[in-house]
């Protein structure tokens, strides 16, 4: 879909975008200090990374492996020579006064990531490249009218910018190839993808232009921490820029910082006032050579992605295409589906039902207790369990609510809590037919009614029945019955 | 004693002739005596007694490390745990190090007496010792006029040649231990590029800074260099080159090896006098059983610009922390941008301005092509004239400066003159290569003159070798003859 098309029929919208991921890693890119987050202020902060004299970068080889890990995951090249450079400007919370980078020859180049488009199909977005960086500190200016306070916890960080090629053509597709790069990211566990902390974080590249000419003049917009804003700034840019270019005037190619209070954006630098970085060569650093053995170890470790992982379960368990990409969108969803399908024997027969179970009642169930699956108070091998209790009439799926529920709370397996409960359901036609054959007695005047043309009366007499056997006979066992007695 | 060497004091304290607190009390005294040669900006007397008092222990323990006791100085940008640190700068005036210098603690792991930290040009800026924030430091050499020592460790040199410590360290970007020690009259040695540790090391130029030893004698310069030497974990671009015991080329005859004469150093408005002493130099190691062999290093005419945009290019952004946010020097501004003008230009000198001024421009949008690239394919091509003169040669023999040291005051006025200077020297740190400088002998002024080798790429065993001949040799005279009052 292309909102400005929509709009005015005449606009074709072109979004690149610049995402910072920081590398899940225990120590900072170019030093030993400790990533973690939510200390104190400035507690997370060696000698090299408050920039003392005569300190120096030594790489972390774990987020180089990182970064190789994410390169091979989202389809790229692995640079065997790549080095980094420095980009050099002034800020309080950029200690050394250049941050270190890659910028003439990044660890990765190319990949991409496919994701759904608006009729379904599939589309591929590029990745020009991944290069490597280290985190800036962060100036906090609200604590004092006339101070600025410095915490560098987070200066040094290792962050991966994954710098995509103008493939995205309006903000629903932004929106899902950031769903699908996070979802690619925790796979490979190389970030976590957690945006409202500042782990991820994108700027906008968007221009407009008539379809069939050249690319229009593009403004950057940053600062946007969320797909949700992402979805507001890209809309808000298209009006904006729709706006004056329909106006016959002309874009500003210039920084645009994103307000989510008010979901605008405005502008920040314009082009004249751009920094000039300065980039050179870091001398402090040789050029990082990645041995093919070291990559080729890397790439043994990759898991099984989502698009290969719904494929598989779609082929192997024939499960509908909406049901494998939900499932296989989260690794830990997808773990536990495969581990409760396992326990319930594995058939294509239990596939739907547990995909239902779980991504409707156990998915509730999370949200109600604010729990992840991985936090989830039931297992999957008791999941499955109910699943076959389902499926082999043991229970109605009725009486399993009520046993999901159970098993929550009490983290018993659920044959036991139907056992104690004595919920086993009554698949026997004899003892059904006898207790219908009792009801069909009692109210012979409503059978009557019945036969005069009221069959509107069919519930109630499946409502007395199931009354009669405490809620356990069998719907469909039941129901044909009846249909058997009353009809013949 | 305080004019023994570095290797004869080490001797002297072992058989216990002298103990190291009078060795160092000594100095001490010395260094106060003479303090108008403005050597040090920081004295550490206490701390040398106390250190030397648990090295007297040690000695007589018999768990002497190699310096055990031996009372040296560190110019003033090698960062020492506890003492102040300035790098000769306002920027740093107060700077108190919390953390040992990789060199340094080598030295002290070693044994060795830290007595305190020398002058030098700012930010090691300079060629004369005339930059810093205190003060010109003075060549003891000098007797009518102030001579400068030569920069920009031009402290060391002075304390070195002043006999107010047994050994310095210095550090070498375009030829500042090699110029101040030909100034001085002493031995200075620039390591191969990544041989030392640049960990806790005040940069200037990061492809281009070595630390180096400042001693008496060739000796000296080795046994000092074995033990700064060595791979260090916390800079990527050190090397792990196998360390050789140095000391042990020490008089090792260079019978059979062939020294090259690089012809383009003779057009460099090099002074009569030099040229004689190059020459009489080369007929000394042909004397010693060396071969003489002309080579050609033709990119040299262009090294010192290349030079000149390369370092200040570096520097440039290696000094953009300086900038009043965490430590040293903060001026008073009222926005961010007030406060790094105010704090920057208080806090640097002239020359340092001039080198961030120019290193910053050759960086720039539009001009990166134009300097700084052309710049690395100078150095490329001065690194390719060495390959291929080492193929003829196996060590080079040069004039270490143009000129013998000049006196204060009557320094050449702008910047490019002055800049001449390292033209014989910076050749090295453009390549990476390894360079002495070894002193021969004193000008019609009575100035010394010094005479540089280059050897490849951590062959620093071959400049010991062909030094410690040249030394023998020369037969360069002490200060005694020259400055009595020092004596």
């Amino acid at each position: 879909m292309n909102c400005a098309e929509e709009s005015s029929g005449e606009w074709e919208v072109v979004i690149g975008l610049e995402v910072h991921a920081q590398i899940i890693s225990d120590s900072k890119l170019f030093s030993f200090a400790s990533t973690k987050f939510g200390v104190s202020p400035n507690e997370n902060v060696s000698f090299v990374d408050a920039a003392l004299p005569g300190t120096l970068p030594v790489i972390n080889s774990f987020c180089i492996d990182q970064a190789v890990k994410t390169g091979l995951g989202l389809n790229g090249t692995v640079n065997p020579v790549s080095s980094f450079d420095r980009k050099n400007y002034f800020y309080a919370d950029l200690p050394q006064g250049y941050q270190i980078s890659q910028f003439y020859h990044p660890i990765i180049s190319g990949g991409y990531v496919d994701i759904e488009d608006a009729n379904g199909g599939k589309k591929r977005i590029n990745i020009d490249h991944i290069h490597l960086e280290q985190d800036a500190g962060k100036s906090i200016h609200d604590q004092s009218p006339a101070k600025s306070f410095i915490d560098l916890n987070r200066s040094g960080i290792a962050l991966m910018e994954i710098v995509t090629k103008p493939d995205m053509r309006s903000a629903e597709e932004v929106a899902a190839f950031l769903r699908k790069l996070r979802s690619i990211l925790r796979y490979l566990k190389t970030c976590d993808g957690n945006m409202d902390e500042g782990s991820m974080r994108a700027d906008l590249n968007i221009s407009l232009h008539r379809p069939g000419t050249e690319f229009g003049t593009r403004t950057e917009v940053k600062n946007v921490n969320s797909i949700k804003f992402l979805t507001t700034a890209v809309n808000f840019e298209i009006e904006r820029q729709r706006e004056i270019l329909e106006s016959g005037r002309e874009i500003d190619q210039e920084t645009r910082l994103f307000d989510s209070a008010t979901g605008k954006t405005r502008c920040m630098r314009s082009k004249e006032d751009a920094h000039d970085y300065r980039y050179f060569p870091e001398p402090d650093l040789p050029p990082l050579i990645l041995e093919q053995s070291r990559v080729d170890a890397i790439r043994k470790t990759i898991p099984e992605l989502p698009d290969a992982k719904s494929e598989r379960l779609q082929r192997e368990y024939g499960l509908p295409r909406y049901d494998a990409c939900l499932i296989a969108s989260q690794k830990e969803v997808a773990d536990f589906y495969e581990k409760a399908l396992d326990s319930a024997g594995k058939g294509a027969d239990f596939a739907k039902l547990l995909s239902n179970w779980i991504t409707v009642e156990l998915f509730s169930l999370f949200n109600r207790y604010g729990k992840t699956v991985e936090e989830s108070r039931i297992s999957p091998e008791d999941m499955g369990e109910l699943a076959v209790l389902i499926k082999t009439d043991v229970i109605s799926g009725k009486t399993a609510k009520e046993v999901l529920e159970f098993m929550w709370k009490t983290q018993k397996s659920p044959s036991r809590i139907v056992a104690e409960k004595g919920w086993e359901q009554i698949t026997s036609s004899a003892s059904i037919e006898a207790a219908l054959k009792e009801v069909l007695d009692e109210h012979s005047d409503k059978v009557a009614e019945y036969k005069n043309g009221k069959t509107k009366l069919f519930g109630f007499f499946i409502g007395q029945a199931m009354k009669k056997t405490e809620g356990k006979a069998n719907a469909q066992i039941l129901n044909d019955l009846l249909r058997k007695i009353i009809d013949a | 004693m305080y004019n023994l060497s570095l290797y004869e004091i080490r001797k002297g304290l072992l058989r216990g002739d002298f103990s190291s607190v009078e060795l160092t009390e000594c100095f001490l005294e010395r260094m106060e005596r003479f303090s108008d040669l403005n050597a040090f900006i920081t004295v550490c007397g206490d701390h040398a007694l106390k250190s030397a008092a648990e090295s007297d222990e040690k000695i007589a323990e018999g768990t002497a490390g190699e310096l055990e006791g031996i009372p040296v100085a560190l110019k003033d940008l090698f960062l020492t745990k506890g003492i102040r640190t300035t790098a000769a700068s306002r920027m740093l005036e107060n700077f108190i190090p919390p953390y040992e210098s990789t060199v340094s603690r080598k030295m002290l792991e070693a044994g060795a007496v830290f007595l305190g930290k020398t002058n030098m040009d700012e930010f090691a800026m300079g060629s004369a010792n005339i930059t810093g924030y205190y003060g010109n430091a003075v060549n003891p050499w000098s007797r009518d006029k102030k001579l400068v020592p030569g920069g920009s460790s031009g402290g060391s040199a002075a304390a070195v040649a002043g006999h107010l410590c047994a050994a310095a360290l210095g550090s070498d970007t375009g030829g500042s231990v090699r110029q101040p020690a030909a100034f001085c009259g002493i031995v200075g040695l620039k390591p191969t590029y990544g041989r030392c540790s640049r960990y806790g090391m005040v940069a200037f130029a990061s492809s281009l800074d070595q630390a180096g030893p400042m001693t008496k004698t060739v000796r000296d310069a080795a046994i000092l260099l074995k033990i700064i030497s060595g791979r260090d974990e916390n800079d990527s671009t050190s090397s792990s080159e196998p360390v050789p015991d140095f000391e042990s080329f020490v008089g090792k005859s260079p019978k059979g090896l062939r020294i090259g004469i690089p012809k383009e150093y003779r057009a460099e408005g090099i002074s009569e006098e030099i040229l004689r002493f190059w020459q009489k130099g080369a007929e000394m190691l042909k004397d010693a059983g060396a071969e003489i062999v002309e080579v050609s290093l033709p990119h040299t005419k262009y090294a010192l610009p290349a030079y000149y945009i390369i370092a200040p290019a570096e520097a440039s952004s290696n000094l953009a922390r300086y900038d009043g946010v965490r430590y040293g020097f903060r001026a008073k501004g009222f926005s961010l941008n007030e406060l790094y003008e105010n704090t920057r230009a208080d806090g640097f000198g002239d020359e340092v301005k001039r080198r961030i001024l120019i290193g910053t421009y050759v960086l720039s949008a539009g001009y990166y092509d134009a300097y700084y690239m052309r710049a690395l394919k100078v150095r490329q091509l001065i690194r390719k004239d060495f390959e291929s003169a080492f193929k003829t040669a196996d060590v080079l023999l040069t004039p270490t400066t143009p000129n013998s040291a000049f006196p204060i005051g009557e320094e050449p006025k702008d910047p490019v003159t002055m800049y001449l200077n390292d033209v014989f020297t910076v050749t090295a740190n453009m390549a990476g290569l390894p360079g002495i400088s070894v002193p021969v002998g004193l000008d019609e002024s009575g100035r010394p003159l010094g005479l540089q080798l280059i050897a490849p790429h951590f062959k620093e065993d071959l400049l010991i070798r062909v030094g410690s001949a040249l030394e023998e040799a020369a037969k360069f005279p002490s200060l005694k003859e020259v400055a009595r009052e020092l004596c």
